[in-house]
C-alpha cells in the first residue's frame, strides 16, 4: 500500500500543478532505440530480437521544501555494450526527501559526492552505463553558515532487473567542510578564501575467501584544504585506505593512498592549471570481487584533457589505473586581444595541455610477500618509475576571421602504453600517434550555418593511419544534418581498410530532441569524464529521443 | 497490478508534456538546489534574482564544444543585451572532479561576464530534467521559466534573445 502513496502525490501534482504554481514537476525522458544489421567485417552482431531499446523517465515533484522522484527505466533488451544483467522494466530510482535552510534530508536513492569524490562518489553517467546510486539515508546539515557536514549510509546500485538491484554490502560515510570566509566572520572581507574538509567512509562486506581473511569493515579516511588569493588558487586532498583485499589489486592486504594537488593562476586572457596526483591500491568496491565499473565507491579523475574531436577521443583514451599511477598535468588558456595584427579583429583563442602518467615505484627488498600480513610492497607518495603509461601533448588555435568565418586547429601528439590500459589486440607497448584536425564553420545566414572537420591520425602501429572527415548542415534552431566518414585507410590489411560511414540528422522543438542516425559505428573506447567503456561495433539504425519538462 | 498503477502517473506526465510541445518547461519555477558559485559561495538555486529582470540559466561543460560556442558566441552581444534587457546570464558548468578546476581559468581567460555555477555532482542538472549539455532556461522577471532550448548550433542565440526581449517587455 505504501508505494501507491508516492505515485499518487504525483499525479495530484500534475493535476493541480497548473492552477497553483508552487509545487513543480520537472524530468525528463531519454529513448534509444536501434535496429541492428549483422556485419562481419567490422565484428558488428545482430542480437535475436534484431532491436534494443533502452528507455529512462525521470520526475521529480517538489513543494516547497518537500521532494520527491522517480525513474522508470526499461531494456528491452539494453543497447549493445551496456552490462547483460540490465533488463526489463521498472523503477530505477526512486526518494523522498526534505530540504530546510539547516537540514536536508532525502531517503531512498540518492547521489553524493565527499571533497573530489576519491573517497567517495555516486553518480550517474548514463551514456557509460555507470549508476551507482546510493539507496538509504543522505543528511546534510548546515549548524552554521559556512559549516556544513553531510553523512550517507546505505546500499549501492549494482544493476536493474525489473527493479533496482542493490550491493549486499553496506556504505556509511561522513563529511564536515568549514568555509572560513562565512564561518563565524572569521576571514569575513579577507581577499584570502580558505576551506578545509574531512571525510571518513566505511563499508562492510560479508565477503567470503577461501585462502584469505578477508576483513568485515574497510575504511578510509582524508582531508582537503581549498585556499585562494586573488588570482591564485591552491587545493590539495589527501585520502588513505585502509587494507582492503580485493581482485583489483590480487588480493594484497596494503593500504592505500590518493593525493590530488591543483594550482592555478587566471586573469583576463590567460588562464594556467597544473595538476598532480599519486594514486597507490585505490580501487575501492563494495564488493572486493566486482570487476568493470561496477559497485565503485570512490572516483579517482584521470589527468587528461577530454578530447571531443572523434580520433582523439575514441582510438587511444587514458583512463586512470586505480591500481597506481603518478600523474601531472599542465593547461593553459591563452586569448590574444582582439583588434590587436596577431589576434585578429575578435581575438585568437591558444589552448596548449600536457598530460602524461607513470607507474609508481614498488620496493619489495625487505618485503616477504609469502608472510602472514601480505603487504606486498612499499610505495611512497609521488614516487614514480620510468615506466610511461600515458604522454598527451595538444595545442588548439581557434579564430573567428569575420561574422561569417570560424577557422580552428588542432595538433595531438599521444604515447599511449597498450599493455597497460588495451585498447587494441593489434599492437603491444607503446603506441606513439600524431592527430591534426582542421575546423571551418561558415554562417550562411541567420539560421543557416555549414560546419566541417578534417582529421588525420597518423601511427606506423595499431591499424596504421586514419582519416575523418565530417560534414554539418544547421538550421537554427530546428534542424541538424551531418554526415561522417572515418577512414581506416593506413590499414597493413587490404581489406580491413574500412570506411565507416555514418549520417544523421535531428530535429529540436524547445527542450525535446529527435535524432536518427544510419551507418557503421567502429568498435571502440567511449570515455566521458576518464571513465570509459568498450563500445562493440554496430552497423544500423539508431533513434534517439529525450525531452525535459 | 501495483507496478501498473505506477505508470499511470508517469504516462500522464509524459503526455501532458509532450502535447505542450515547446512549452515543456514554461510556467515553472526554478527548483531549490544547493550548490557553490566559482567562487565557492553556497547558492540556493531557487533564490537566483535579478530586479525583476530577465536571467538565462546555461548548462555547459569544458569539454562541450557547443556549449563555449554558445556562451562564447553571447559573450561577444553580452554588453548590448544587458543594456538593451538588462538581462542576466547564469552559465551552470557541469563539469565533474576531472574538468572543474579548468572552468574559472577558462571562464577568466575568455573574459566571459556571466554568473559561473558549479553543478559538480549534477544535482542541479537532474532537478531541472536536463539529458544533455548544452541546455539553456530563460526565466522571466517574477522567476517563472518562459522558453527553454536543449542543443545549440549557430542562429539560437537570436532566437534566444528575441525570446529575452519578450521577457523583458512584459
Amino acid at each position: 500500500m505504501k508505494k501507491l502513496i508516492l505515485p499518487f502525490l504525483l499525479l495530484s501534482a500534475t493535476a493541480f500543478g497548473q492552477q497553483i504554481l508552487l509545487p513543480t514537476v520537472t524530468g525528463n525522458v531519454e529513448t534509444t532505440f536501434q535496429y541492428l544489421n549483422e556485419d562481419t567485417l567490422i565484428g558488428a552482431q545482430q542480437p535475436s530480437e534484431k532491436a534494443v531499446l533502452n528507455s529512462y523517465a525521470l520526475v521529480n515533484y517538489s513543494n516547497k521544501g518537500f521532494r520527491a522522484g522517480m525513474r522508470v527505466e526499461s531494456y528491452l533488451p539494453h543497447v549493445l555494450g551496456y552490462p547483460d544483467r540490465f533488463s526489463g522494466t521498472g523503477i530505477g530510482y526512486r526518494y523522498v526527501g526534505y530540504t530546510h535552510k539547516k537540514v536536508e534530508f532525502t531517503a531512498g536513492n540518492f547521489y553524493e559526492q565527499f571533497g573530489s569524490g576519491m573517497i567517495f562518489r555516486s553518480y550517474e553517467q548514463r551514456q557509460l552505463g555507470i549508476d551507482n546510486a546510493m539507496d538509504g539515508l543522505s543528511v546534510k546539515l548546515t549548524p552554521t553558515e559556512g559549516f556544513t557536514v553531510k553523512a550517507v549510509y546505505g546500499r549501492m546500485r549494482y544493476s536493474f532487473d525489473s527493479r533496482i538491484q542493490n550491493s549486499d554490502g553496506l556504505v556509511r560515510g561522513v563529511d564536515a567542510e568549514i568555509d572560513f570566509n562565512s564561518f563565524l566572520g572569521l576571514l569575513d572581507s579577507s581577499k584570502f578564501k580558505i576551506s578545509i574538509g574531512a571525510s571518513f567512509v566505511s563499508k562492510f562486506q560479508n565477503a567470503n575467501n577461501a585462502q584469505y581473511n578477508m576483513p568485515k569493515n574497510v575504511g578510509s579516511y582524508g582531508g582537503r584544504v581549498n585556499m585562494k588569493y586573488e588570482r591564485f588558487f591552491l587545493s590539495g586532498e589527501h585520502i588513505i585506505k585502509e587494507n582492503d583485499p580485493s581482485f583489483d589489486n590480487g588480493y594484497i592486504f596494503n593500504n592505500g593512498h590518493a593525493t590530488l594537488i591543483e594550482a592555478g593562476y587566471s586573469q583576463k586572457g590567460l588562464g594556467i592549471v597544473v595538476q598532480a596526483k599519486s594514486i597507490d591500491n585505490m580501487s575501492y568496491r563494495v564488493d572486493p570481487d566486482a570487476a568493470l565499473t561496477d559497485l565503485q565507491i570512490n572516483f579517482l579523475p584521470a589527468l587528461t584533457k577530454s578530447h571531443t574531436y572523434n580520433l582523439a577521443a575514441t582510438l587511444y583514451p587514458y583512463a586512470t589505473q586505480p591500481v597506481g599511477e603518478v600523474a601531472f598535468q599542465a593547461d593553459v588558456f591563452y586569448k590574444i586581444p582582439k583588434k590587436t595584427k596577431l589576434g585578429g579583429k575578435y581575438g585568437t583563442q591558444i589552448n596548449v595541455n600536457f598530460a602524461t602518467a607513470y607507474r609508481p615505484v614498488r620496493h619489495t627488498s625487505g618485503v616477504n610477500p609469502l608472510d602472514s600480513n601480505r603487504v606486498t610492497y612499499k610505495t611512497g607518495l609521488f614516487e614514480k618509475s620510468d615506466s610511461l603509461f600515458y604522454r598527451d601533448i595538444n595545442i588548439e588555435i581557434k579564430r573567428k576571421l569575420n561574422k561569417k568565418w570560424k577557422v580552428g586547429v588542432k595538433y595531438f601528439h599521444f604515447d599511449y602504453n597498450n599493455d597497460v590500459n588495451v585498447v587494441t589486440k593489434d599492437a603491444k607497448g607503446i603506441i606513439s600517434s600524431h592527430i591534426g584536425v582542421i575546423d571551418v564553420q561558415y554562417k550562411i545566414s541567420r539560421r543557416h550555418s555549414i560546419r566541417g572537420e578534417l582529421q588525420g591520425l597518423f601511427t606506423k602501429k595499431d591499424k596504421g593511419n586514419w582519416a575523418t572527415a565530417l560534414i554539418e548542415y544547421n538550421i537554427s534552431p530546428k534542424f541538424f544534418f551531418a554526415v561522417m566518414d572515418q577512414w581506416n585507410y593506413g590499414n597493413s590489411v587490404k581489406s580491413r581498410q574500412i570506411h565507416y560511414l555514418i549520417g544523421s540528422a535531428g530535429y529540436i522543438m524547445g527542450a525535446s530532441r529527435i535524432m536518427v542516425t544510419y551507418g557503421k559505428q567502429r568498435e571502440g573506447i567511449f570515455c566521458i569524464g576518464g571513465v570509459c567503456r568498450p563500445v562493440p561495433a554496430t552497423n544500423g539504425l539508431t533513434v534517439t529521443f529525450t525531452s525535459s519538462f | 497490478m501495483k507496478k501498473l498503477l505506477l505508470f499511470v502517473p508517469i504516462a500522464a506526465l509524459a503526455l501532458f508534456s509532450f502535447s505542450n510541445n515547446e512549452d515543456d518547461n514554461k510556467g515553472k519555477k526554478i527548483p531549490s538546489v544547493n550548490i557553490k558559485d566559482m567562487a565557492g559561495n553556497a547558492i540556493n538555486t531557487a533564490e537566483v534574482s535579478n530586479d525583476g529582470n530577465p536571467i538565462v540559466l546555461s548548462f555547459w561543460a569544458t569539454w562541450c564544444k557547443p556549449c563555449k560556442q554558445e556562451l562564447n558566441t553571447i559573450a561577444e552581444e553580452y554588453d548590448d543585451w544587458q543594456e538593451e534587457t538588462g538581462v542576466k546570464l547564469v552559465a551552470v558548468s557541469v563539469d565533474d572532479q576531472k574538468t572543474t578546476k579548468m572552468v574559472e581559468p577558462y571562464v577568466n581567460s575568455t573574459g566571459w561576464e556571466y554568473d559561473i555555477w558549479m553543478d559538480v555532482n549534477g544535482d542541479f542538472k537532474r532537478a531541472l530534467g536536463v539529458n544533455f549539455v548544452p541546455h539553456t532556461f530563460l526565466i522571466d522577471g517574477e522567476g517563472t521559466i518562459v522558453y527553454s532550448h536543449n542543443n545549440y548550433v549557430p542562429g539560437d542565440e537570436e532566437e534566444l534573445y528575441d525570446h529575452i526581449l519578450e521577457a523583458a517587455k512584459k
